[in-house]
C-alpha cells in the first residue's frame, strides 16, 4: 500500500520513485520490561529509509531545493558529511542523475565508504584528525575554487535542512501518537531533526517538551552527534526550541544498543543509543508530560547497527576487536 | 632503548593538551608512549582510558596508519620517527 501512495506522489512531481520511499518509518514500542518507571517509549526506526538512515529526509529537501532554484543545473552537489548525509544524497542522487561528490573524513566506516563507492559518489577524504570541520573546510575550498562545477550544499545551514522534519517526521509522530506525544528525544549533529520535528511538534501542541542528546565531552564514539559546547555551532540549531539538553557517555550508550539488540531485537547504531539512554533517565526520573499525564517519549533513532559493524567489538569488548 | 616518536593529536583532545597538535614522547611502546602523554597532559587521560585502565571502546590508536588492534595492541614496539595518531569518531551530519 504504502508503496502504491509513493508511486502516485512522485508521478505528480516527476521524482525518481525511490525518492517515494523515503519518510513513513516505523514507530516502535520498546518493550515495557525495558522501561523504568510510568509511561511509553516509542522508538522512531529511521533506519527503514532507503539508504539506511534519517538522513534521507533532509538530504532529498535539500536535493529538491537545488533543483528548484536551479542551482544544480550543470553542477555536482557538494557537502560535508560524517557518513550519513553522503549515503543519502549518493543513493537519491544516482536515481535523479545528478552528481554527487562528499568530502568525508578518512576515517569514515568501510561500510559507508563501500556504500558512497557503489552508488557512484565522488569521495573525497579529509583528515580524520580534523574531524567534520575538516571535512566542511575542504568542501567550502572546492567549492570556492570550482563554482562552475559545485554547488555546495551545505546541510549544517540549509533550511531545507530542518524544514524536511518539519515536513515529514513531525507530522508522522504527531499522526502515529494521534497527538499524545509528550516528549521528542533527538541527538544532535546538524540539529535539523530535532528543530525541525520540534517545531512542528511545538506548533500542534505548545507545551510538548523537545530533549537535545548530546555525548558528554568534545572526544567521543557517538558517530553523527556533537558536542555543541566545543563545537561550531551549525547555523540551523535554534537553541529557543529546546528544553533541556542531557549529554551521554559512549559507554552509556553503548549499553544502550547491546540492550536493544538483545531485548527488542533491534540492533541500531551509536547515536540510537545515546538517545534510547537519555529517554530511560528520564523516565526513571519520574517524568510526567506538561499537564501532569503519562509521558509518551518519541525517541528518533537515526541510524542501524550494521553500518557498523566493523566495529561490532565495541559491544563484545572482545580483546579481538 | 626508548626512542622518540610524534603523537598526532585530533582536534577534539586539543584543548587537554594547550593547542598542541602533535606532541614528541620518549617510548619503547605504544602503550608506554600513551602514558608518557596521558602523565604530562593529565586532563588527556580520562578521554582515552576507562575506569577499568584500558583504552576506551571507540578510541582508535594508529602506528603509522596501522591500527594497533592489528599490530601487538599497546605492546607494539616502537622505532625512531614513528608516528602514532589518536584517532576519533566523526561529529555532525
Amino acid at each position: 500500500m504504502a508503496v502504491g501512495v509513493s508511486a502516485i506522489s512522485t508521478e505528480a512531481t516527476h521524482e525518481p520513485a525511490v525518492w517515494g520511499l523515503v519518510g513513513n518509518t516505523p514507530l516502535v514500542p520498546l518493550v515495557s520490561g525495558s522501561v523504568p518507571g510510568e509511561g511509553r517509549l516509542l522508538l522512531k526506526a529511521e533506519w527503514a529509509n532507503p539508504s539506511g538512515s534519517v538522513k534521507d529526509r533532509a538530504a532529498r529537501e535539500i536535493l529538491r531545493a537545488g533543483l528548484r532554484s536551479g542551482a544544480l543545473r550543470g553542477r555536482r552537489l557538494l557537502d560535508a558529511s560524517s557518513g550519513n548525509t553522503a549515503v543519502g544524497y549518493a543513493l537519491l542522487g544516482a536515481a535523479a542523475g545528478i552528481g554527487v561528490t562528499v568530502c568525508v573524513p578518512s576515517n569514515a566506516s568501510p561500510e559507508r565508504r563501500g556504500l558512497l563507492a557503489a552508488y557512484g559518489a565522488e569521495l573525497v577524504e579529509t583528515d580524520p584528525l580534523e574531524g567534520s570541520d575538516g571535512a566542511i573546510r575542504r568542501a567550502r575550498e572546492l567549492a570556492e575554487r570550482w563554482p562552475e562545477r559545485y554547488w555546495y550544499a551545505d546541510q549544517y545551514s540549509h533550511a531545507a535542512n530542518p524544514r524536511a522534519h518539519y515536513l515529514t517526521t513531525g507530522p508522522e509522530i504527531w499522526q502515529a501518537t494521534s497527538g499524545a506525544v509528550t516528549h521528542l528525544v533527538a541527538g544532535v549533529g546538524t540539529s535539523g531533526t530535532l528543530i525541525g520535528t520540534g517545531r512542528y511538534l511545538k506548533e500542534r501542541r505548545r507545551d510538548i517538551y523537545t530533549i537535545a542528546v548530546e555525548p558528554d565531552g568534545p572526544f567521543h564514539g557517538l558517530e553523527g552527534l556533537k558536542h555543541m559546547e566545543t563545537a561550531i555551532v551549525p547555523p540551523v540549531y535554534d537553541a529557543a526550541l529546546i528544553d533541556a539538553t542531557v549529554h551521554v557517555s559512549t559507554e552509556d550508550a553503548e549499553v544502550r544498543v547491546r540492550e536493544l539488540a538483545r531485548e527488542e531485537g533491534l540492533y541500531a547504531g551509536w547515536s540510537t543509543g545515546a538517545a534510547v539512554s537519555a529517554a530511560r533517565r528520564l523516565l526513571a526520573s519520574g517524568a510526567r508530560g506538561p499537564r501532569g499525564e503519562e509521558p509518551v517519549v518519541v525517541v528518533i533513532g537515526p541510524d542501524g547497527g550494521q553500518r557498523y559493524l566493523s566495529e561490532v567489538g565495541r559491544l563484545l569488548r572482545d580483546p579481538a576487536h | 632503548m626508548s626512542t622518540s616518536v610524534t603523537i598526532l593529536i585530533p582536534s577534539a583532545l586539543r584543548p587537554s593538551v594547550a593547542g598542541l597538535v602533535e606532541v614528541s614522547v620518549e617510548a619503547k611502546t605504544v602503550g608506554e608512549a600513551l602514558g608518557v602523554l596521558t602523565s604530562t597532559h593529565q586532563r588527556v587521560k580520562g578521554h582515552l582510558y576507562g575506569e577499568d585502565g584500558r583504552l576506551r571502546s571507540f578510541v582508535n590508536i594508529y602506528l603509522n596508519d596501522r591500527d594497533i588492534r592489528e599490530l601487538e595492541r599497546e605492546a607494539t614496539p616502537l622505532a625512531a620517527g614513528d608516528e602514532i595518531a589518536i584517532v576519533p569518531s566523526m561529529a555532525g551530519g
